[in-house]
């Protein structure tokens, strides 16, 4: 345990060079761009005085390389700024939005393990058979599949041609805002106040983005277990187990699928940021007031501090993931030692 | 003594795509309770898959096609997948060859034998359940206290140990053991094949000792059969086997193990190579390896003759 506590400071202390070279790269290109906060602002018709005196107000006329150590200094004070564009703190920008992000990719997580971990696990104790055939089929079917094409897809079946479920936002009109204070996170929130019209209405709205980003990201899993629970099946303990007289399915979803579960562990570490990325394009498809939508708005009116600020906290969530994924191989796996 | 498993006619199949493998054909054999029996032949004779069809844990395609298994009496070939799973364990056991694969990684040990008792005794409660782990792994020499530990903690002879205490755990009365020792170096070797032979008095237990070690079966076996090619070529007690063997692939085998007293320029080999399954050679599969092969060798299957209180399939005795 010791050794564990150990280890995770040293990956803690790791992500403060990784963070500082993202933050370097993504400065950079920011300023390599066409375009420039001011320009965005004011409009391509604006005197010349009036730019310049904007950008003196910006501090965009200094050196780059002062610019660059001045923010650096910044967040070494864990400070992200203010927003060039709105009279905003980077941080309540972001710590509006992140809650809607952190939702959405816990559900889509989830509906990604459980249905790529357990069709894959039925295809390959049904290998060979029809089931196998189609389950292999969606994998491929759906991992070919963008997010944004799966997303719209669904809100056209399911919101357009059924009437069945909300295309757009996290609730209906008639939920008061109140309801969701304490932590943002909506379906916890209305929980926490008991209000279960609220939550049914939180939920239903939940429903085609988080399935968009879980069905997108299922497939790999599928064919993953597929792949390890063969593998697994082959085992000698597995035999054993057979020749103890245990049931065939107590041994393939419990002793098989925790074996093959480890390479999935490692495989989802490395499926974090791809998620984010997912989450992007998925909140900007379901206006989802998340972290995504906020990046790409202000991408457009290259809001620099805003930029930054966010690309910073998705690396940070990106490296707390995989983090939490290598503490649960450890607890998964008796053998890994840290 | 009476008998515990009789095997009348098996015939073990694998249909793959280039034709079918004859793996175990036309089998008969009988053991009595409390003996070990010796099950010796080359890889791909077929000792293993006639192990593993007592059990009925035949990896597909493989298929019992003919023939039945009576253990006790009752037709193994012949019973539900129920039926057979509440016998795996807890009266037939077996272990594998290697003891380091052979237990689950992610499992404590307590909990895998535990699992084993739930199985098998509904209703029984954890604590006992739990003793008996205890007093299980005391009679095999490991001290309780590892019943905590996962796999990877234990040594490949302790593994082997503890894959014994879960098939024996339920009392079962037949073990079968496929090539135990071959993952094991001499010494735990030596150490595991006394245990055996301790265990084999203390719970009256009838082994099926699968091997290509002909040392381990000299050590051990009461009995031995001669397996070659998915048939059986001789059945007799151990000692007049080494001493004067019938069949002439039996004759082939002993002769070929090196002797350290002999000087022996050269080693001795049989010549030729096992027979291919999906094609066996007509009549005696022995025939185009055998030194006095005849003329009814190439024909027609050799009966079983009983000679001098033993079992063999060559037309010599006939």
């Amino acid at each position: 345990m010791k050794n564990l506590a150990r280890y995770i400071i040293a990956r803690l202390l790791l992500t403060i060079p990784m963070v500082f070279i993202l933050l370097s790269i993504v400065f950079v290109v920011l300023r390599i761009m066409p375009g420039d906060p001011v320009s965005s602002m004011l409009g391509g018709h604006a005197p010349e005085s009036v730019i310049e005196l904007k950008k003196e107000e910006l501090g965009l006329n200094r050196p780059i390389a002062l610019q660059y150590l001045d923010y650096l200094w910044q967040i070494c004070r864990l400070d992200l700024g203010d927003s060039m564009v709105f009279k905003q703190r980077v941080t309540k920008a972001i710590a509006e939005k992140i809650p809607a992000t952190i939702e959405l990719t816990i559900c889509g997580i989830l509906i990604t393990l459980f249905l790529g971990v357990f069709l894959g696990a039925y295809a390959a104790d049904r290998r060979g058979m029809v089931q196998d055939y189609v389950i292999r089929l969606y994998g491929i079917v759906v991992y070919c599949i963008p997010v944004f094409w799966m997303g719209l897809m669904l809100q056209l079946i399911f919101g357009i041609w059924l009437d069945m479920l909300p295309i757009a936002g996290r609730t209906g009109p008639r939920v008061f805002a109140s309801t969701f204070e304490k932590t943002g996170l909506y379906v916890l929130d209305s929980i926490l106040v008991r209000d279960f019209s609220a939550l049914g209405d939180v939920l239903i709205h939940l429903v085609l983005p988080a399935f968009t980003l879980g069905l997108v990201l299922s497939g790999i899993f599928v064919r993953l277990t597929r792949a390890n629970m063969l593998d697994v099946l082959k085992a000698d303990y597995i035999t054993a187990a057979e020749a103890r007289g245990i049931r065939h399915r107590k041994i393939v979803y419990k002793h098989a699928l925790k074996n093959a579960f480890i390479p999935i562990l490692t495989m989802m570490g490395l499926q974090i940021a791809l998620l984010m990325a997912g989450a992007v394009l998925t909140e900007t498809t379901f206006s989802w007031p998340g972290m995504g939508r906020l990046l790409l708005e202000r991408i457009y009116l290259r809001d620099y501090p805003t930029i930054q600020g966010v690309i910073i906290m998705i690396a940070l969530i990106v490296a707390m993931a995989s983090l939490i994924v290598d503490i649960i191989y450890a607890i998964v796996d008796p053998r890994v030692r840290y | 003594m009476a008998t515990i498993l009789e095997i009348e006619d098996l015939s073990v199949h694998f249909p793959i795509n280039i034709g079918t493998v004859q793996a175990v054909q036309d089998v008969n054999l009988r053991l009595e309770q409390g003996e070990v029996m010796g099950l010796v032949g080359e890889s791909g004779c077929g000792k293993s898959t006639l192990g593993f069809s007592i059990v009925r844990l035949l990896r597909p395609p493989g298929k019992i096609v003919k023939g039945r298994i009576l253990y006790h009496g009752q037709d193994i070939v012949q019973m539900s997948q129920k039926e057979i799973l509440s016998l795996r364990g807890r009266k037939i056991a077996m272990i594998f060859q290697d003891p380091l694969t052979s237990l689950n990684p992610l499992f404590r040990i307590d909990r895998q034998f535990i699992e084993t008792l739930f199985t098998h005794e509904r209703g029984l409660d954890k604590k006992t359940a739990f003793r008996r782990a205890e007093k299980m792994l005391e009679s095999l020499g490991i001290s309780p206290e590892r019943l905590s530990e996962y796999p990877h903690q234990m040594s490949g002879g302790m593994r082997q140990r503890i894959m014994i205490g879960m098939g024996l755990i339920l009392n079962s009365d037949l073990l079968i053991a496929d090539e135990p020792t071959t993952a094991l170096d001499v010494i735990v070797e030596a150490q595991f094949l006394d245990l055996l032979n301790d265990l084999r008095r203390q719970y009256n237990l009838t082994i099926i000792l699968i091997t290509h070690n002909l040392g381990n079966v000299a050590q051990l076996a009461d009995r031995i059969t001669v397996m070659y090619g998915g048939t059986i070529a001789e059945v007799g007690q151990a000692n007049t086997i080494f001493e004067d063997p019938l069949h002439p692939y039996t004759q082939g085998l002993l002769s070929s193990i090196p002797n350290i007293k002999l000087d022996q320029p050269k080693l001795k080999t049989m010549p030729g190579s096992p027979p291919d399954l999906v094609d066996p050679p007509s009549g005696c599969v022995f025939h185009p390896r055998c030194p006095y092969d005849k003329e009814i060798c190439r024909v027609q299957k050799p009966e079983t003759f009983t000679e001098d209180g033993r079992l063999v399939s060559c037309w010599l005795y006939g």
